[in-house]
């Protein structure tokens, strides 16, 4: 098996534990609608491949829905102002599936509003949530792994 | 001058910058100068009946326009307008 190329970045999205921890519990705590919220972290550039989201930012669910989901748009400006005061910038969303796998729907790839943004997926269809991270470019999904630490 | 914020998203059209001044009465009159200023933003902010697109949330400072006066609603010259997208899925 080769290594990366030397010179080359691997796309990864690192999630420092307290994130991890609070996104997780943040999805269980929505149950049994989906959780949503924003991911911020060090300004590496709008699209960088290795970004470290060091912060989890839980929103609520306006749709109130077990199928979908919409932060609220007063929720999205006080997280900016949030992530702005930490100097961090936001590097993208997370929102959980109750019952289906973590991959985005068709809706998920309708919607998404940022194509440097990182989508992250807590699926909560099995007892042990699993969270995964995808970039959504042009209606195109490219999943990335998620590190913890 | 307002300061209008933009998500990442627009940055590309503003050369990269997340604030720019510009000047204007009204929520209406600050996007047709942004528009001007930077042409890549025609079309991405508003209807061309001069609505304001439906994914696009516009906030003078805490307030969300459409519970004020909307396009129409007053600017100081100290105020933050910010440009916030939809952030939805299912």
């Amino acid at each position: 098996m080769h290594g990366p190329v030397a010179g080359t970045v691997r796309a990864m999205l690192r999630l420092a534990p307290e994130a991890h921890r609070l996104l997780v519990a943040h999805c269980l705590d929505g149950l049994p609608e989906e959780a949503c919220g924003l991911l911020a972290g060090p300004d590496v550039g709008a699209g960088a491949p290795d970004v470290t989201a060091t912060r989890c930012l839980p929103t609520g669910n306006e749709a109130a829905s077990t199928r979908v989901y919409t932060i609220p748009s007063r929720d999205l400006l006080r997280a900016d102002r949030a992530a702005d005061d930490e100097g961090l910038v936001l590097l993208g969303a997370f929102h959980s599936h109750t019952h289906t796998e973590a991959f985005p729907s068709p809706t998920d790839v309708r919607q998404a509003p940022d194509p440097t943004w990182r989508y992250v997926i807590v699926s909560l269809a099995r007892p042990v949530p699993v969270v995964r991270s995808f970039r959504i470019v042009e209606g195109t999904v490219t999943e990335e792994p998620v590190v913890v630490g | 001058m307002p300061d209008v914020r933009l998500p990442t998203v627009l940055r590309t059209h503003t050369g990269g910058a997340a604030k720019v001044a510009v000047d204007g009465e009204t929520v209406g009159e600050l996007l047709a100068a942004l528009e001007a200023q930077f042409p890549g933003l025609q079309g991405q902010l508003r209807n061309p009946d001069g609505t304001a697109h439906k994914f696009v949330n516009v906030y003078v400072d805490d307030d969300d326009v459409r519970y004020l006066d909307g396009l129409d609603t007053k600017v100081g010259p100290d105020a933050e307008v910010s440009i916030l997208p939809a952030v939805a899925g299912g």
